[in-house]
């Protein structure tokens, strides 16, 4: 898994929910179905929120690590048409 | 268009629903809407639009603020008494959103002045009062084969409906002609509760933005009636009329006639 081909990369550091999920949610619209977006955040709640959003809006979440003791990587494949 | 961080703030709730996203938010910003009349229907529809960012608003009344305007009309305030319904609502809406262009039309609509002033919008939101008024918007939207969101309120009862020129029936397919003068009761004849217009604006500014996404299933074909005191909404199908006069197989209305104006105004 580590060595798949990441199309963008999302770094939301700074970021806030819902602004979390909003900046990740136009992060996903603007690849294409099939890429990989990478996104990198450091406010906790959204590293268990972001995911689940995710799976809801019908996208695969391949990775949630926690990389440091205060910032995650997320990674997302994007299933479905916006 | 890119979102400044102002609008990706404000537009928050939009962007992370699916069925909007970036994207819906995006037509909806685009998106030109006119309006006719800013009373108890179109107070609502307006603040609501403005609210969800529609790019252009345009409201046309020709009317002027009343204190008995208040009970119900609420982008008019006793700030604005005396002032045109248009440039009232205006400040209300530009207020709520600078992100919107408010364009106030200080006129009354009549079979001259009609297409021109509907040609260049996406969709037309009927809040009027009068039955010459609603007859000569629907016969305008059919021939411009634009949208029409249509709503009406009496009492404790308000109706709503979206009409598709070529998709459905039209107003004219309900009721062929409007009412004889006098024989339908007026607002003000009758009174109205308050937020009943609240209620009913609400839903055609949800079935505006539902065409302006283009999500969900809008209400073309049906009637949906609500019942206040009662607490009941009843979704009416209605038939499209092959022979209906407007937008049937063999129209006999080709061009817009001004009805009588025996009506009175709310």
């Amino acid at each position: 898994m580590d060595n798949m081909k990441i199309d963008k990369k999302l770094d939301i550091r700074g970021q806030v929910c819902p602004y979390t999920l909003v900046k990740s949610k136009l992060g996903v619209e603007s690849i294409e179905v099939g890429q990989i977006i990478e996104i990198l955040l450091d406010y906790p709640e959204a590293a268990d929120s972001i995911p689940k959003a995710m799976l809801n809006y019908g996208h695969s979440v391949l990775k949630v690590e926690k990389i440091n003791p205060k910032e995650w990587v997320i990674q997302v494949k994007k299933e479905v048409e916006d | 268009m890119e979102f400044t961080e102002e609008q990706l703030k404000r537009y928050s709730r939009h962007i992370i629903l699916p069925e909007v996203g970036g994207k819906g938010q995006k037509k909806i910003s685009g998106a030109k809407v006119l309006i006719v009349g800013a009373g108890g229907l179109g107070c609502p529809v307006g603040y609501y639009l403005a609210a969800a960012g529609v790019g252009t608003i345009a409201i046309v009344d020709n009317d002027r603020v009343e204190l008995s305007n208040l009970q119900r009309q609420i982008a008019h305030s006793v700030k604005t008494l005396d002032m045109y319904k248009a440039d009232s609502a205006k400040q209300t809406f530009e207020a709520l959103n600078p992100d919107v262009n408010v364009i106030a039309i200080k006129e009354r609509l009549n079979s001259k002045n009609i297409l021109g002033l509907f040609k260049d919008y996406d969709i037309i939101v009927d809040g009027t009062d009068n039955f010459p008024t609603r007859y000569l918007i629907n016969d305008a939207c059919v021939m411009l084969k634009k949208p029409l969101v249509s709503g009406a309120i009496l009492r404790f009862e308000g109706q709503v409906t979206t009409i598709l020129p070529g998709d459905g029936p039209c107003y004219r397919c309900l009721f062929e002609e409007p009412p004889p003068a006098g024989l339908v009761p007026s607002c003000q004849e009758a009174g109205v509760l308050g937020v009943l217009p609240g209620v009913i604006g609400a839903l055609q500014a949800t079935e505006v933005l539902k065409l302006i996404i283009g999500k969900g299933k809008p209400l073309n074909g049906n009637l949906l009636i609500y019942d206040a005191l009662g607490v009941n909404f009843r979704k009416v199908k209605i038939p499209k009329n092959e022979d209906c006069p407007v937008c049937g197989k063999n129209p006999s209305i080709k061009e817009l006639t001004d009805l009588s104006e025996e009506y009175c105004s709310i």
